[in-house]
């Protein structure tokens, strides 16, 4: 198809128009809402109420409070972890892994269910456990879910996972060499970890506090879950509670601010910080790095410890899930009388909401997934390759919704998109909209790491050879990146499965998807419900990123021996 | 049933009394073509805030006895129906059909708003008294229950639990207690005006000092229970927690001494309907005897049909001592409820 009129600038052109709009309209429009009054004139009366008054002062103290703490938690946990996983000869560490996985891949507010169940204070499973060992009496309890800290914890939990992917990823890749000539000075094991592993790995474990602490500042599933029953806000469920009636879309836009703020102010420290230290990753091919073996005694500890700090995300709340999913009381001692097939019945054959979710969920991951890891090997290739001007504001716009959390892009697109002319609002495309953007960053990344690795030489030749750059694009880069294209479409399909936040703004009854029905079934306490709806849905996950994973390895294997 | 109480309730509720006989909208059947062109919509979208069982339940007898009809469900805590309704409103799109809260300062605001069709079905013209209809028919009652005080009996035995609201306020049942919020139920609202208009502000200031868990919905409170997470429900549906008893867990209602708020939930045809034959014949269904018996039988409603027969062992309204409902008091009201309940309980 020797196509003679080149495509690539127009199609760049629109992309990056397109890509304006998505992140934009949100924006100005938040904006705009946050600095009128009902009747439309000019005023600063909702920032004047935002930053005096107590009702949204304490929300905000109390997302910060719970943010640094389960951040902080979060890396001082993972970051071992990650180097046992890593750089030691713990046994199962491929299995460790895997387990990780599978907690990134559960949605927070899931997590937090389930922890209800098991560390609420009277009905908790693990309470009632500690109360039968102890003889403590029923008034006597030793967690409390519902409270600032067991709100940090549960968010840790869940933000464990992205703090380990980015430190093990910094401890694969880190050069062996430096640790070698340390120990050959004669430095003992632990002054080479303290002095040339640690700081090496710093920048990674310092990135993942970041997204730790961002992602625990953003959620809105948890909090709302978990915060309300104690009588208490954070700005998230603040914001959402502002949209109840009568809705007070300025005071909302305003509230939302303060956090999109604070998200450029972190995401910009952090690129000052890691742009100081890049010194770390020079050099070019290194040596595999050697495993520290611990010991017997030490490795099974190790694992010991590891297998622990899953039981907090993985272990204990599936458990959890799948006792409610097949008994009638949750939280009533597990007998063959007390099981049930009553709530697999109900989710599958008596609620109608099941099946017409499952397929919008599934619909909206596959979509969003294909439309974004396109959308990001485009950007991603054009940034990379500096193919055209501007494709500096290409690789920013596309980071950027990193930093506006999902509710209040909720709001911002609700704003932009229910009035004429824009009236997407009520439509799956405002649902599509919202996922590509939150998801776009991530994928983003995932393509600009690949893409890193592979050398401009083919594509030089390609177009030597006459081929525009879309064509290169087409049947040479794709081609090669194969296996970064497939981890980034895994990620977003995986986002999609997981996001609330915005979801919850912009269902109608037709675009129902499975996160929002599980909220609303939380709402009136259906927890049998819940966690089969739930477990159906992580396991819809699994199965559809291990089939992805595996083509993809089917498709490395072709490209090798083929 | 309502013929022996309805004096009773006359005094309830302040709903229609000031209404004159002669504006009554014509009643209309139920006719082979409307069924037909129910049937070639094909579909009624309902927004109700009835607990799930109770929406899919009436959803399953409504398609059986118009197959080809199909009932969509979408259930919400009222006063988040409220707010989605309003949302799609003000972005102009039409869903919901049909729609029932448990708040009919609702239904006044949306009469008042436009937002609804008069539609009175014969039967409801016939069967259902004069005084409890709107004067229009832009909103029916499609079921009454009671906000009431319960109990976990593995918890608290019948004795020691409770007798009244302001038992409550006793520090042993601090930590003890889980009650909804009004900002999200419907319920909860109608019963936060109705309880501090006999007992004070007062009394939900002392209430708030307990260190109640306060969950979302209405229809939660009594599940709460039934798992053991409280011991006591300050406020919650008394149908979810007969419901909850029924399916074997240890709970048990309290009908407070001072008086148990009265709670109609009425349901609306919506002006806008996308598929508006759907809506009327599903309206017709809601306020036929069939179903109202259905709700009263196995679901532990109170109904206003007088065809309706309620079975033994429900207490009338006025053993219960029903508060006064008067919606058109709440309409103006409900910012100053959430903001002063927010004010004590901190959400």
């Amino acid at each position: 198809m020797g196509a003679k009129l080149d495509l690539s600038l127009p199609t760049f052109a629109v992309l990056g128009l397109f890509l304006c709009a998505l992140i934009g309209l949100p924006v100005l429009w938040l904006g705009y809402f946050s600095l009128t009054d009902r009747a439309g004139a000019w005023t600063l009366a909702n920032f004047v109420t935002i930053f005096s008054d107590a009702d949204y002062l304490r929300p905000l103290a109390t997302t910060l409070g719970v943010a640094v703490a389960s951040g902080t938690g979060a890396t001082i946990v993972a970051a071992p972890v990650s180097w046992l996983i890593a750089r030691s000869d713990m046994p199962f560490r491929r299995t460790s892994r895997a387990l990780i996985m599978a907690s990134f891949v559960t949605p927070p507010f899931l997590g937090a269910i389930a922890w209800e169940i098991l560390a609420a204070p009277n009905s908790g499973a693990l309470n009632a456990l500690w109360r039968s060992l102890t003889g403590a009496s029923a008034d006597e309890r030793l967690l409390n879910i519902y409270s600032a800290p067991g709100l940090a914890f549960v968010i840790g939990c869940y933000t464990f996972s992205y703090v380990f992917v980015l430190v093990a990823n910094a401890l694969d890749r880190m050069p062996a060499e430096l640790e070698d000539s340390s120990s050959i000075l004669g430095a003992s094991a632990f002054r080479t970890l303290w002095r040339i592993t640690v700081p090496l790995a710093l920048p990674a474990i310092l990135a993942g506090s970041l997204v730790a602490f961002l992602q625990a500042m953003t959620l809105f599933g948890s909090p709302a879950i978990l915060a309300m029953p104690a009588g208490f806000h954070t700005m998230t469920t603040k914001i959402w509670s502002l949209f109840q009636y009568p809705p007070k879309l300025g005071l909302a836009a305003a509230a939302a601010l303060p956090l999109l703020g604070l998200t450029v102010l972190l995401l910009w420290t952090q690129a000052r910080l890691l742009g100081r230290r890049s010194y770390a990753v020079v050099g070019g091919r290194h040596g595999e790095p050697r495993r520290v073996p611990l010991g017997r005694v030490g490795r099974w500890s190790a694992f010991g410890a590891v297998m622990a700090v899953l039981s907090l995300p993985v272990f204990l709340p599936y458990g959890a899930l799948f006792k409610a999913a097949f008994t009638r009381i949750p939280s009533a001692p597990l007998t063959w009388d007390a099981l049930t097939l009553h709530h697999f019945r109900f989710v599958f054959f008596e609620f109608s909401k099941t099946m017409p979710a499952i397929g919008n969920t599934l619909l909206f991951g596959l979509a969003t997934a294909t439309a974004g890891t396109l959308l990001a090997f485009v950007i991603a290739y054009l940034a990379a390759r500096k193919a055209i001007v501007g494709h500096r504001v290409l690789g920013f716009l596309a980071t950027a919704p990193i930093a506006i959390p999902g509710i209040v892009l909720g709001v911002g697109l609700f704003l932009s998109y229910s009035r004429p002319p824009l009236l997407l609002y009520g439509t799956a495309w405002i649902l599509l909209i919202a996922y590509l953007t939150i998801e776009l960053p991530a994928a983003y990344q995932q393509m600009q790491s690949s893409l890193k690795s592979l050398h401009p030489d083919l594509e030089d030749a390609s177009r030597l050879l006459g081929a525009n750059r879309l064509r290169t694009l087409r049947d040479i880069v794709a081609p090669l990146m194969a296996s970064g294209l497939a981890a980034a479409w895994c990620l977003i399909f995986i986002g999609v499965m997981r996001e609330l936040s915005a979801a919850i703004m912009l269902v109608t009854s037709s675009t129902k998807v499975i996160s929002v029905v599980i909220y609303d079934l939380n709402e009136s306490g259906d927890l049998g419900a819940i966690s089969v709806l739930g477990l159906g849905m992580l396991f819809a996950t699994f199965a559809i990123v291990g089939l992805v994973s595996r083509l993809r390895r089917g498709g490395e294997a072709r490209m090798r021996y083929g | 049933m309502i013929a022996r109480t309805e004096w009773v309730l006359g005094a309830l509720l302040g709903l229609g009394l000031a209404l004159s006989a002669s504006a009554q909208p014509r009643p209309e059947r139920v006719t082979p073509a409307l069924i037909d062109a129910a049937k070639k919509e094909g579909r009624v979208v309902f927004y109700s805030s009835a607990d799930i069982i109770v929406g899919e339940k009436v959803a399953k007898a409504f398609e059986a006895a118009y197959p080809g009809v199909k009932v969509q469900v979408e259930r919400n805590g009222s006063e988040r129906l409220f707010q989605k309704f309003q949302q799609e409103v003000s972005a102009r799109l039409a869903i919901a059909d049909v729609i029932s809260t448990s708040d009919a300062a609702h239904f006044v605001i949306w009469k008042r708003d436009g937002l609804l069709a008069s539609y009175l079905p014969e039967e409801a013209a016939q069967q259902i008294p004069l005084e409890f209809r709107d004067k229009d028919a832009t909103f029916l009652p499609w079921r009454l229950s009671l906000s009431v005080m319960g109990y976990n009996t593995k918890l608290v035995k019948p004795d020691e639990a409770p007798k009244s609201l302001v038992d409550l306020l006793d520090p042993k049942w601090s930590g003890k207690i889980v009650k909804a919020h009004p900002s999200y139920s419907g319920t909860i609202l109608t019963a936060t005006f109705q309880i501090s208009r006999e007992l004070g502000w007062d009394y939900y200031e002392k209430l708030a000092k307990q260190k109640v868990m306060q969950v979302q919905s209405a229809t939660e409170p009594p599940k709460k229970l039934s798992i053991g997470e409280r011991a006591i429900m300050a406020e919650g549906n008394e149908y979810v927690v007969l419901l909850t008893k029924a399916q074997g867990n240890p709970v048990e209602v309290i009908y407070a001494k001072e008086g148990s708020p009265t709670i109609v939930s009425p349901s609306a045809v919506v002006k806008n309907a996308p598929r508006p034959n759907a809506a009327r014949l599903f309206q017709s269904y809601l306020m036929s005897r069939e179903a109202q018996q259905m709700l009263v039988d196995d679901m532990f409603m109170r109904s206003f049909h007088r065809g309706v027969k309620m079975p033994a062992g429900m207490p009338s309204l006025s053993d219960v001592k029903a508060m006064r409902e008067d919606a058109e008091a709440v309409v103006d009201q409900v910012e100053a409820i959430k903001e002063r309940y927010r004010r004590h309980f901190g959400t």
